[in-house]
């Protein structure tokens, strides 16, 4: 059979200069030699003008012109070298946060060099305070330090700006509100000052503070981004290739978000569906656990609606692409998570909810203290230097720090542990829950199913299988190949795709597959009535086979991590969809009392509704499509990697790996960010009972001021770090 | 005191160039690939070119 055509025109962007471009993420790369083998396998291609490996985020990026050049050649000399290529669309949000994140560095740039100038101006003026300056000296040095801080505000000082403005057309105020204005104020008496040729100017506090936000703020859209990144990466590997059939029958393989409504798509067995559909020919049984969370197969045939992320069980089905329409089970999902989603956003980030509080109270400290010296008989001039200073200093430097640098810090230490967080606010709401939800079928089960009477049979031949079965991409064959892990790979085996693989060993021909493959239907047979969810894989070698059951099964740490939730003091409860008995001896096995079987995706909202009425906050963790509104209605929530892209969309962080650890180290990890952010805002706030009384009594000299945000910045962020720390032992540690 | 008057610009100067430079890498895309410019350079590539 030939290798059918690749058609990714749908992800291709074209240059102004008439050339071509394509990202793709690599699968395959594991040190840092590939970026060599890879690039000089590319090297002399024709049309190609360049081909450059990204190690940070294990992607390829090419550029092309059309003449000369096939794109498939180089997928199949990649696929050769044991790399595959998936190629992708850089979703807006990621090109977004890329933009951003070099924006905030930018301005870093700009105020951090502004600062270290000024600085150094302003060290002369300070010391010579003591030396008796020439006043002209001095009047130049305020001079520079005002013609480098002007633009250089007027630049780095956008992010906050615009921010600030933004709150106040929707009338509502944000911790850059004060921000701006101190800044703004500062910079504007500074220059007052230096005009009026004053001892005192407050250029060097102003910068000082944009260079410090700025540094939080970049670190923060970093972290961000690097998340964003690993998970785009997964998505494009995991999203399933489509094989899109022509008018004339021919097979062309696009990328799944390269179809179009009325396409025709074929799907093998074994394979995930790529769009939802009706089936037009052929016949077969899906297991669409990752849709419904109902682990028994369903039977489909002509005429039937199919869902993408099924798994094609059994015979080629072709489908006649459609997109959601009023009435599915998409068109209803996508309602519940529209009203889902407008719910969540009612939740207050504890930033904005300190600055509510927070700039009023500034703003009328530094009122009254004009309005006090005016009353103490001092001139309009000193009242509002005065006044002035108060918002410098108790502009929110420290406090704006406070949160995001404990961001920062707690969500590097979850991804190193494998969470990706998706929302910023997401820490604080996850350290509020008290009851954790979860999904049975693909979260609390593992996502692949998994040999369950490996025992029955000779260690030997089951070593033979999982070898033969490490050759075979069918999801079945590989859950053989788990089974036993390090079987040595059978390298002649060839594969009939849909029915199994063969290969010659000792001179007998063995087969793994179907029953009807390896001639052991009667077998099959016999062993009767199974229970609905249990696949059967068969394997012979001249006289000798076995019947593999597989199933889902458990997390391997699923009843730890749920005992050690519980011992949190966490209600834990489990909704799915699956049937009541199968949720209920999953339900025993863990030691859950409260679950609850057969929902719909209506219904578990109710619950979580129904949860959070009763004053409960509820972190969902599920994977499937059912789940997805779910998730959105909860107060915060999870899913695997595994999940449907709506799911993973929905929910607040996504997990990687076989194990449910993820989740405990997230509720601990975010317990602990907020006790830490907790005591940076206590710290802010007793930075400023110590300062502000200075700046109200006029005490306060541009030095004081320098020294004592500097000082505070620091001493909060040396005190995120300690989340990291602590964090990282979690998981490590975690069962 | 006159001295300042070419070393302080001089002084401002050399950190705009830094800026610049800066500012100019950060275009040039030289912070997209972090770690693979740090494996990049113990490639030995180049010498295997010459060896051809």
């Amino acid at each position: 059979m030939s290798a059918p055509a690749l058609d990714f025109e749908a992800l291709v962007t074209r240059g102004e200069d008439g050339s071509f471009r394509l990202e793709a993420a690599i699968e395959g790369m594991t040190c840092a030699a590939c970026i060599g083998d890879i690039e000089s396998a590319l090297r002399n291609l024709p049309g190609l003008i360049v081909a450059r490996v990204n190690y940070t985020n294990r992607r390829l990026s090419l550029e092309w012109r059309e003449s000369a050049f096939e794109l498939a050649g180089v997928f199949e000399r990649l696929r050769r070298m044991g790399y595959r290529l998936r190629p992708f669309e850089l979703a807006s949000g990621e090109r977004a946060e890329q933009e951003t994140s070099k924006g905030l560095l930018r301005c870093l740039a700009i105020a951090a060099f502004a600062a270290m100038n000024i600085m150094l101006l302003s060290a002369a003026v300070w010391i010579g305070e003591d030396t008796d300056i020439d006043p002209a000296t001095r009047d130049m040095f305020h001079g520079l330090s005002a013609l480098i801080a002007l633009p250089a505000a007027a630049f780095a000082g956008q992010p906050f700006f615009e921010s600030a403005f933004n709150a106040l057309r929707a009338r509502r105020l944000n911790m850059d509100v004060p921000i701006s204005l101190g800044v703004v104020l500062a910079l504007a008496m500074s220059v007052y000052e230096t005009l009026t040729h004053a001892q005192r100017a407050y250029f060097d506090s102003a910068i000082m503070l944009l260079a410090f936000l700025l540094l939080g703020r970049y670190l923060d859209a970093a972290m961000r981004r690097k998340t964003r990144g690993v998970a785009a990466n997964l998505a494009a590997l995991r999203a399933p290739l489509a094989c899109r059939l022509g008018a004339d029958g021919r097979e062309t393989m696009i990328a799944a978000t390269g179809l179009r409504r009325g396409d025709r798509v074929l799907a093998r067995p074994g394979e995930v569906l790529p769009a939802d559909g009706v089936v037009i020919a052929g016949a077969s049984t899906l297991d669409e656990s990752i849709v419904t969370g109902e682990t028994a197969r369903r039977p489909v045939s002509r005429g039937e609606r199919v869902y993408a992320g099924s798994l094609n069980h059994d015979g080629a089905l072709t489908l006649e692409v459609e997109a959601a329409g009023a009435g599915t089970l998409l068109g209803e999902i996508e309602r519940l998570l529209e009203k889902a989603t407008s719910a969540r956003s009612r939740y207050v980030r504890l930033a904005d909810r300190v600055s509510r509080f927070y700039a009023p109270v500034v703003h009328l400290a530094a009122l009254a203290t004009a309005l006090f010296w005016l009353w103490r008989g001092a001139s309009i001039h000193d009242a509002l230097v005065t006044a002035i200073s108060v918002l410098i200093v108790t502009c929110p430097c420290a406090l704006a720090l406070a949160v995001p640098a404990v961001q920062v810090v707690a969500s590097g230490a979850l991804f190193r542990g494998g969470v990706l967080l998706n929302a910023a606010d997401a820490l604080e709401r996850f350290a509020q829950i008290d009851t954790v939800v979860f999904d049975k079928t693909g979260t609390l089960t593992s996502p692949h199913p998994s040999v369950v009477n490996a025992r029955d049979f000779d260690s030997e031949l089951v070593e033979l299988a999982a070898g033969l079965a490490r050759a075979s991409s069918h999801p079945l064959a590989q859950a053989v190949a788990r089974a036993r892990p390090d079987a040595p790979l059978l390298a002649d085996a060839t594969e009939e795709r849909g029915q199994g693989v063969r290969a010659l060993v000792d001179g007998a021909e063995a087969r793994l597959g179907s029953p009807s493959f390896c001639k052991l239907e009667a077998e099959a047979d016999a062993l009767g009535a199974l229970a609905p969810d249990v696949s059967l894989v068969a394997f012979r070698h001249g006289a000798r086979h076995a019947l593999f059951q597989l199933r889902q099964t458990l997390r391997g740490d699923a009843a730890v991590v749920i005992a050690a939730l519980a011992r949190r003091g966490l209600a834990i409860e489990i909704l799915s969809g699956d049937r009541a008995e199968a949720v209920r001896s999953i339900a025993e096995a863990l030691g859950v009392a409260e679950w609850r079987g057969a929902l719909k995706p209506a219904e578990k909202v109710a619950r979580i509704e129904a949860l959070r009425a009763a004053g409960r906050k509820v972190l969902m963790v599920g994977d499937g499509l059912n789940d997805a509104p779910a998730l959105a209605s909860a107060h915060a929530s999870m899913s695997p990697i595994d999940a449907t892209q709506v799911t993973q969309a929905a929910a607040d962080a996504v997990f990687l790996g076989e194990r449910l650890a993820p989740v405990l180290t997230t509720v601990e990890t975010s317990v602990q960010a907020q006790w830490v952010m907790r005591q940076n805002l206590a710290l802010s706030v007793i930075y400023n009972l110590f300062a502000t009384p200075l700046a109200m009594l006029g005490l306060l000299t541009p030095l004081i001021a320098a020294a004592a945000m500097s000082g505070s910045s620091l001493l909060v962020t040396l005190n995120a770090l300690r989340t990291g720390g602590r964090a990282r032992g979690l998981g490590e540690g975690a069962p | 005191m006159t001295v300042l008057l070419f070393l302080v610009p001089l002084a401002l100067a050399l950190g705009f160039v830094g800026l610049m430079s800066f500012l100019w890498s950060l275009k040039s895309g030289q912070y997209d690939d972090l770690d693979g410019a740090a494996q990049r350079v113990l490639s030995d590539d180049d010498i295997e070119e010459e060896r051809r």
